[in-house]
């Protein structure tokens, strides 16, 4: 007898092999989408420096309290409105400096934009999902009027273009936009600051 | 006429799956690429906040705190009280800055001065367990920090 040729091997199992694996990985994978609002904590302070002194029209004062309730400017105030309260007083342009906000140029709110700060203070018994939302909004209402000014400006929502160059995908010079991107924030810079918690009852 | 007669009574021809194996393959290599397996057991619950202006997390240089209400399988050991969570155990806030430290260490060399601290936290705690630990975090100068949300924005639709 002569010698026969090997015998080839079957693969037909070599599907469900893969098929198992692949059904293992499908159930492991949690494709990673974790996103938040970023934020820069001041740095430490020493004790003995004095607060400068600002004026009061020029902050924006958003207290929470221990039930979730908004206090805005010492008036009562739902979250569904912080976000046009917020526009409303980073807009104002009080002093007339401000060439391109749209604001009242009401006397007794801001003088411009870059005077403008924003003041929020919590209850140490607030819960996170408010305090989120309350940043939330607070932060929607800057894209707003950076979006605003950059349309105005270049022709492009600043948001947008801020995404894209994230996830790399801008399509134009990026060292232009970025510089674009650094004269919009100078426009309205963002100044949100945070006040010490109080304890209830305090 | 005959000619379908002819095809009826002929054997449906198999379907060639040689090729099976080959797109399972491909479909099976993209999931292990994609796959990250949880590196951190959670012990505390975690129903995030929602928000919608979000920026996308770096991971090759955060580092994760935890907090929340132990979840309901520890909630006998632990209490209800709200906890820190940072890598696989709950810390106290006077331990967080040595456990911050040493998850820093486990970076990138040159990305831990960059390194940006993402706060995973349960929507049902209070405000003021995140300010002790950013107070913490200020002292340890990692000023650089994100506060992970779910995507939406329910305001307005109580």
């Amino acid at each position: 007898m002569g010698r026969r040729a090997t015998p080839e091997v079957n693969a037909g199992s070599m599907a469900d092999i893969a098929f198992l694996l692949l059904i293992f990985f499908l159930v492991t994978t949690t494709i990673e989408k974790d996103k938040g609002i970023a934020r820069q904590l001041p740095p430490e302070q020493p004790e003995n420096i004095d607060p400068p002194k600002l004026k009061e029209k020029n902050i924006f004062i958003v207290n929470v309290n221990k039930s979730d309730q908004l206090l805005v400017e010492d008036n009562l105030m739902d979250i569904v409105d912080l976000r046009l309260a917020a526009i409303e007083f980073l807009d104002n342009g009080g002093d007339g400096s401000c060439t391109f906000c749209k604001g009242k140029r009401n006397p007794a709110s801001s003088d411009n934009p870059d005077k403008a700060i924003i003041s929020v203070q919590n209850d140490r018994e607030t819960s996170y999902k408010t305090y989120i939302q309350v940043q939330n909004e607070l932060v929607a209402a800057y894209s707003f009027l950076r979006d605003r000014e950059s349309q105005r400006l270049y022709g492009w929502k600043f948001t947008e273009v801020k995404r894209a160059l994230g996830e790399g995908s801008y399509p134009g010079n990026k060292e232009a936009a970025q510089e674009k991107m650094k004269t919009i924030q100078d426009l309205f810079p963002m100044k949100l600051s945070e006040a010490e918690p109080k304890t209830a009852g305090q | 006429m005959s000619k379908f007669t002819k095809k009826k009574s002929g054997e449906l021809p198999a379907v060639n799956t040689a090729s099976l194996p080959d797109i399972v393959f491909m479909l099976l290599f993209f999931f292990m690429v994609v796959t990250v397996l949880r590196k951190d057991n959670l012990l505390v619950k975690q129903q995030l906040p929602k928000a919608d202006q979000v920026e996308k997390l770096k991971k090759d240089r955060s580092v994760f705190i935890y907090a929340g209400k132990p979840s309901s399988r520890y909630a006998e050991k632990y209490g209800t009280e709200g906890k820190i969570q940072v890598g696989d155990k709950f810390t106290d806030v006077s331990a967080l800055k040595a456990a911050l430290t040493e998850q820093r260490s486990k970076l990138l060399p040159e990305l831990q001065s960059s390194v940006v601290v993402a706060l995973k936290v349960d929507e049902q705690t209070n405000t003021g367990l995140v300010t002790d630990i950013k107070e913490k975090l200020r002292e340890l100068n990692m000023v650089k920090i994100i506060y992970i949300a779910a995507s939406g924005n329910d305001v307005g639709k109580n």
